[in-house]
């Protein structure tokens, strides 16, 4: 098909790098930018080291590893498992923002309704009907699918900013059915505890963390292949496309609207999936879960990591999370209560000094930590530049 | 190149390059104006004539020399180069609509002592509809408010692109009589697609080929060679004859008009 | 008859808070095309600034309640205009960067007056009038709601008096609809921008005081869920319209009001259901521009 090819080429195109024997496909695979002559051997030590690293992920929990500063204790114990757990889920959640602003060019100030829905839908349900687990998941996903279509079928008929505060919009008026309560359904402000009665065993209970983290780790890995198979397929490079020149993606016959829509449920299902093992994890669902909050928490992590790569998605989602519950316990600590006022209001809320953080990565590091690492690293290379230009690129086009 | 304050020329371009959203559109574009007259910047639709007027005054991310009566510019924002002395009149007018056409004029004038008394003059009709929102207008009316705000000022050189495009064939003439006017005292860059314009006004052309510079002489002489007129413009300049019958002119006029429509 | 009128000047009373905060960020987002999700944290500086003016010299006063007005406004001006000049002009033409940039500083700064002033609300009083009812037409409206839709209407009269009839209200309005041309008229349109940000702040800032009399209280909070109906009041009006940002913040308030009376508090709803309906139908807002 002639399309096909075109719309593959359209995003090749500012890649300027000779490639004689890449397959347009096999280019795909590339996470843009890169000369491909580094692909074969770039992309085997990367399987390599990822094979190794969730290796060791997995094997953690049965591990007596300790890091004092990160995490609190040393790793098989519950509360590191449940910590590394939450690293995992957000990074997988920043993942499925990634999908949206970094793939799509879609700036939404509305994932965490979808995220909510899977929080509270899943928590909702197994309140109510004496059904088991996966039945009740499949339940929330079908309300979830709905949901992004209806939702995302409205917002889509605008872009750029009006997009962001249209969905921020739609989120809101989520968040206030949560904080509504309506027919006690989600418990208002004091949220929902999870009803355990139908749930596997082997999920309930602090014995049982280090299963929750298994799991938590396999949606992560899940959610990196799922990521990963979008990006690459042909929605996702005609969405690509669309986000560099929508009009030469329209003048060549194809949908840019139902593909930013395909993007937009993909990854609306995603994040509820990992907001039913948010619940899990949590034991309840808090209305933080479905506020505005959270959407710009994941995209401070998507921004602090790198627009524009997974592996800056992953990175901010851990350091971001880990970060957060460090300064939480910095807060109230004796050093900083000892502190003159002056100090210790700021350095005192742990949302201060991450926005603040935010705000210099945003004026100084563009590309964030992904892209500065890799301009340390390889200074002769322009490889840390290309990112830091794709990142802007990316923000440019969301415009 | 000795680029003296008298004899040199007014606008010198050197290895200028241009980007929109990251696609080249400017590349390695250098010519010189000189500081008398009309130089026409000439060449097929959508080969960066647009963007070179816009890259010269900062209006899109561009690197290159720009050397404006002798003092290097390309580094100051696009205030201060109009500032320093450029009118420039945008293709589509980009009148503000949604303001009168006295405030129109009002928004341009940035000298002490603006000429209203000449545009008064020069413009009769907008005299009469200063109270009316610029939106409202005729093109024609469009273009002339463009021309004032321009004209209103002292200029080193005037940016003027596509100033009769879309306009009814008696408006055309009365535009070219404008900068024919107004060229006495500044030198203009004209970028024009209606080829009888360039003939009646341009001393000089420069001619862009995909973002480059092809052929810069002589407007005359380029024009009245077919083959190249045909090879960079695509057009052939024989229906065009030498005699200017108001006939012939609107007839061009319109021939032309057609085919910036077809494009 | 008397509920409907009820609901109508508490509709309009909202309305003019909405329109407080979403005159602001119009102005700014058709300007500079800058989303502002610090404007939210301008409104509770002004809140809290204003809050502190009252707490320290009498409450129930007139002239303390005009100078927290005053006070709350020069805050909001002061932390918007060093907003723009610090952080956001460095990134110029950068939109979305912008946009971040704003989404961090209304962390921080919710952030901040949570530090400062607490996570929990505090009560205000104003001078004993406000808490006193006026009946029209057998209805007997809380006083506080006329002192916002007069302040509203008085703002709004005095922006379209500079918009059309001062230098800088000319720039304003001509960079709204063409911003490249009014600098290619040898405008530097960059303090145009410090203004329209310390102007909006202003207004939020005013809004800010307004609101805690309002509803009675001042919390972090404040500016955060008002904003948030801002939002959708600029995109029914249309991003960039002044009058549009008006008529859609009382359509809106007032659509909320009778929505939650009439339909068991589902105004909320309507008025996302509302923007919906907007958005496929005249995706520009009712004033917006069509481009």
């Amino acid at each position: 098909m002639t399309t096909e090819t075109d719309a593959t080429d359209t995003q090749e195109t500012p890649d300027k790098t000779p490639d004689p024997a890449g397959s347009p496909r096999r280019r795909a695979v590339n996470d843009g930018g890169r000369p491909p002559l580094h692909l074969t051997r770039g992309r085997m030590v990367g399987a390599a080291a990822g094979i190794a690293g969730i290796v060791l992920l997995i094997l953690l929990p049965l591990l007596n590893l300790s890091l004092p500063g990160v995490l609190p204790g040393p790793t098989y114990t519950p509360g590191s498992l449940q910590l590394l757990a939450m690293c995992m889920l957000m990074a997988a959640a920043a993942l499925t923002y990634h999908l949206l602003l970094g793939v799509a060019g879609l700036l939404s100030f509305g994932h965490a309704l979808y995220f909510g829905a899977g929080v509270y839908g899943l928590g909702i349900i197994l309140q109510n009907l004496d059904i088991p687990l996966l039945p009740a998941m499949g339940l929330t996903l079908l309300v979830v699918i709905v949901l992004a279509h209806v939702v995302g079928s409205i917002s889509l008929r605008v872009s750029g900013i009006p997009f962001a505060m249209v969905t921020l919009a739609f989120a809101q008026a989520g968040s206030v059915v949560v904080g509504r309560n309506p027919e006690g359904a989600t418990g208002g402000d004091e949220g929902l505890t999870l009803r355990t009665d139908n749930l596997p065993d082997f999920l309930v209970g602090v014995v049982n963390t280090r299963n929750l983290y298994w799991l938590a780790l396999a949606v992560l890995v899940a959610v990196f292949i799922i990521v990963t198979w979008v990006q690459s397929s042909r929605a996702g490079h005609v969405a690509a496309a669309v986000r560099e020149n929508e009009l030469r993606v329209r003048v060549l016959g194809l949908q840019p609207y139902l593909v930013k829509l395909l993007i937009f449920v993909v990854s609306a299902v995603l994040v509820s999936i990992i907001g039913m093992v948010f619940l899990l994890l949590q034991s309840g669902a808090v209305p933080r879960a479905v506020s505005a909050d959270l959407t710009i928490t994941l995209l401070v992590m998507v921004v602090l990591g790198g627009v524009g790569s997974r592996w800056g998605a992953v990175i901010g989602g851990v350091f971001y999370t880990i970060l957060d519950q460090r300064l939480t316990a910095l807060a109230n600590s004796d050093a900083i209560d000892a502190l003159p006022d002056v100090l210790r209001v700021p350095l005192s809320e742990p949302l201060f000094i991450l926005g603040t953080l935010f705000i210099l990565v945003v004026l100084f590091l563009p590309g964030g930590l992904t892209g500065t690492a890799q301009r340390l690293a390889q200074r002769r290379s322009r490889r840390g530049a290309d990112r830091v230009q794709k990142s802007r690129e990316i923000l440019e086009e969301a415009a | 190149m000795t680029a003296t304050a008298q004899a040199g020329p007014i606008l010198r371009i050197e290895g200028l390059n241009a980007h929109i959203a990251g696609q080249q559109v400017v590349e390695d574009v250098s010519f010189t104006v000189p500081a008398t007259g009309i130089t026409a910047l000439l060449g097929r639709n959508g080969v960066g004539k647009t963007s070179t007027i816009k890259a010269i005054i900062g209006l899109i991310d561009r690197s290159g020399l720009v050397e404006l009566d002798g003092v290097r510019v390309e580094k100051e924002p696009t205030y201060k180069i109009i500032r320093s002395g450029v009118g420039y009149v945008p293709e589509d007018r980009e009148v503000f609509s949604k303001l009168t056409v006295a405030e129109n004029l009002r928004l341009a004038e940035r000298d002490a002592a603006p000429r209203r008394q000449l545009v008064e003059e020069l413009f009769p009709d907008l005299l009469a509809r200063s109270g009316q929102m610029a939106g409202t207008l005729s093109g024609g009316q469009q273009q002339m408010v463009s021309l004032a705000r321009a004209l209103l000022n002292t200029n080193k050189i005037l940016l003027v692109d596509e100033p009769t495009k879309g306009l009814a064939p008696k408006i055309v003439a009365e535009v070219a009589e404008t900068l024919a006017e107004a060229a006495k005292t500044v030198p203009i860059l004209l970028v024009e697609q209606n080829l009888q314009v360039v003939r009646q006004l341009a001393a000089g052309a420069v001619v862009l080929s995909g973002g480059k510079v092809v052929h810069t002489g002589n407007a005359l002489e380029f024009l009245d060679d077919d083959g190249l007129t045909q090879r960079l413009l695509g057009v052939s300049t024989e229906a065009v004859s030498h005699e200017a019958s108001p006939h012939a002119e609107a007839r061009h006029a319109a021939a032309s008009q057609e085919k910036g429509a077809a494009l | 008859m008397s509920t409907v009128v009820l609901l109508l000047f508490t509709g309009l009373g909202l309305g003019a808070l909405y329109f407080l905060v979403a005159a602001g960020l119009s102005l700014i987002y058709g300007l500079m095309g800058v989303l502002n999700f610090a404007h939210g944290a301008f409104l509770t500086l002004g809140a809290f600034t204003g809050w502190e003016i009252a707490r320290r010299t009498g409450a129930d006063s007139w002239w303390t309640f005009l100078l927290s007005l005053l006070v709350g406004a020069v805050a909001g001006a002061v932390f918007a205009a060093f907003t723009e000049f610090v952080l956001i002009r460095r990134l110029y033409r950068r939109h979305i960067e912008q946009v971040l940039i704003t989404v961090g500083l209304s962390l921080a700064a919710v952030a901040l007056f949570d530090g400062i002033w607490g996570t929990d609300a505090v009560f205000i009083q104003g001078p004993a009038w406000f808490k006193e009812t006026t009946e029209i037409l057998g209805a007997r409206i809380p006083n506080d709601r006329f002192i916002c839709i007069i302040a509203a209407v008085l703002v709004l009269l005095a922006l379209v008096f500079f918009l059309k009839n001062t230098r800088y209200g000319m720039i304003i309005r001509a960079g709204v609809e063409n911003r490249s041309m009014v600098t290619a008229l040898g405008i530097d349109v960059r303090k145009a921008f410090t203004l329209v940000f310390t102007i909006g702040g202003a207004a939020a800032g005013l809004g800010g005081v307004l609101a805690s009399h309002y509803f009675g209280y001042v919390s972090p909070l404040l500016g955060g869920s008002l904003l948030i109906f801002a939002f959708i009041v600029t995109v029914i009006g249309g991003l960039g319209s002044l009058t549009g940002a008006a008529i859609a913040a009382v359509a809106v308030a007032v659509l909320q009001q009778f929505a939650n009376f009439y339909l068991g508090g589902t105004g909320d709803f309507v008025v996302v259901l509302a923007l919906a309906l907007v958005l496929l139908f005249r995706p520009s807002g009712l004033l917006g521009r069509t481009s």
